[in-house]
């Protein structure tokens, strides 16, 4: 009770204020902050849905031991038509840094320009730093159509 | 002609009683330069200010014809290039400026090191520096993008890609640095925003409390020039510094001159985010280092993805760099440190090293 008396109630009232002042400007800086970073972050995309597309050029087109780049949605995947004729297909993002694979005819491989990464026909990860493979597609020749779909 | 210097007499005291310039007089009177064998290391911070400026002054004059989008970009920089007056010199001289700002940037930081100009009391004065680099980076990196074309793109994507590579948050900030989950269009804008108006400010925050900092505490004297007894002299910084840091930076005009003149800035193919990356796809110099690094990684180093380890290994290393005035113990009791000495070396040969092969080693090997 004594102790009460002797502590002056304008320094809690004080500590009352600075606590309502410090916690209302952090609240702002809050309110400020907060919109501006969620403005920051990009809206979310929908992921494609596309599970198959139909390739814009026919099979008399891809010449054997060739590659070509098509577009799976919104992303690119590379076409192979091997010297037998076959085709194959893959996603042409390649699994190292991302940047766009090609067909290098002299050494039947895959290759990417960025690292030097290699993959073999299967899309396997064959020399360089990529550190997978690379994710492949399935390909059907319907008459003068190519239509590449996701793997089962 | 005593009418005329009577009235200028008067136009002085009209301004001197409004903003007290013979403070300002005084306090440029005082500012000296110590003189010692090194004082010409002195010289490359206010180079790099020099070029920074230039920056600005041709920054604002692209930003008259630049459009920044990816059906736009490309063609409004070849029109510049092509049709625009002067517009190939403007845009060269950027170019130009921007390598040779990072050039005097890395001898200033490695001269200051060798000096062991970080030692207390400039630890901040260090940092500060440390964020001037960081932000000169993060100019090169955006400014890049900009013309949009095919070089500048697939560096790009690489460049954010090691974004993702960070554990935990690295596929939040990757869709933050590019906008979307890859590099389009709205990558070029985010690029240009920050390009153009986020770093701008920030220099101008960091740089103003670096020269602040500079000026308050004045030159730094090497401890091998103090332990000989001190420098011969000082030399006043108005106006027998400031003339010699004059020369230097016309020197640096007529060289910037010369290499838009003779080697003017590039454009190449317009970026086509569905065509297979380049041959010989290359970042801006300053990155070959790095770039070249993550190419003799192999693809796992103990169970860990090989460009995860040399990512994180640089990261680190820059974090070292960054608090080198607090991790150096031995120069801030007085001491010699000639590890210090020895890393900083090791790291210069590392850099030039890889930087050469980058460029002469056959990208098809």
């Amino acid at each position: 009770m004594a102790e009460n008396q002797s502590a002056p109630p304008v320094a809690s009232r004080r500590r009352f204020v600075d606590w309502l002042l410090g916690t209302s400007v952090g609240g702002l800086v809050a309110a400020v902050v907060y919109p501006a970073a969620r403005y920051v972050v990009p809206p979310a995309s929908a992921e494609s849905a596309a599970s198959s597309v139909t390739l814009p050029f026919s099979p008399d087109d891809v010449e054997p031991n060739t590659g070509r780049i098509f577009k799976f949605g919104s992303q690119p995947g590379i076409l192979v038509r091997l010297a037998s004729g076959e085709f194959r297909a893959f996603s042409a993002k390649c699994t190292h840094l991302g940047c766009i694979v090609q067909y290098r005819a002299d050494l039947s491989q895959i290759w990417c320009a960025c690292h030097n990464g290699h993959f073999d026909l299967n899309g396997h990860n064959v020399e360089g730093p990529p550190p997978a493979p690379l994710p492949d597609f399935e390909v059907n020749v319907r008459g003068d159509q190519i239509v590449v779909s996701r793997g089962a | 002609m005593a009418s005329y210097g009577r009235r200028w007499d008067a136009l002085y005291a009209w301004l001197d009683e409004r903003l007290d310039l013979t403070a300002i007089g005084k306090i440029a009177q005082k500012k000296d330069v110590p003189v010692h064998r090194h004082t010409i290391w002195y010289y490359l911070g206010g180079m790099t200010l020099f070029l920074f400026v230039v920056q600005v002054c041709t920054g604002m004059l692209l930003l008259i014809y630049y459009r920044p989008s990816a059906d736009e970009a490309y063609e409004s920089v070849q029109f510049l290039m092509a049709e625009v007056q002067f517009g190939w010199l403007v845009r060269s001289i950027h170019a130009w400026s921007a390598n040779l700002m990072i050039f005097t940037l890395f001898i200033h930081l490695f001269s200051v090191l060798f000096m062991r100009a970080y030692r207390p009391p400039r630890e901040l004065t260090w940092v500060t520096g440390m964020g001037l680099l960081g932000v000169a980076l993060a100019f090169g990196f955006t400014g890049y993008l900009l013309p949009w074309n095919e070089l500048a793109y697939f560096a790009t994507r690489v460049g954010t890609e090691i974004v993702g590579v960070f554990p935990v948050v690295g596929d939040f900030l990757l869709r933050v640095a590019r906008g979307g989950e890859d590099v389009t269009g709205a990558t070029l804008t985010r690029f240009y925003a920050v390009h153009v108006a986020f770093l701008p400010l920030l220099t101008t925050a960091i740089l103003g409390l670096h020269l602040y900092l500079v000026q308050k505490l004045g030159m730094s004297v090497p401890p091998r020039v103090e332990r000989e007894g001190g420098p011969a002299g000082r030399m006043k910084f108005v106006p027998d510094f400031l003339m010699r840091d004059l020369v230097g930076w016309l020197i640096a005009l007529a060289l910037l001159a010369a290499l838009a003149a003779f080697i003017p800035a590039e454009l190449g193919t317009k970026a086509d985010p569905f065509a297979p990356a380049p041959a010989g796809i290359k970042p801006e110099w300053y990155f070959m280092f790095m770039f070249q690094t993550l190419k003799y990684l192999p693809a796992h180093i103990m169970g860990i993805e090989g460009d995860v380890v040399g990512i994180l290994g640089f990261g680190l290393a820059g974090l070292v760099v960054l608090l080198l005035p607090f991790l150096d113990r031995r120069t801030a009791r007085g001491e010699k440190s000639p590890l210090v000495t020895w890393l900083a070396i090791a790291a210069i040969v590392f850099i030039i090293v890889l930087t050469y092969l980058g460029y002469t080693m056959s990208p098809t090997a």
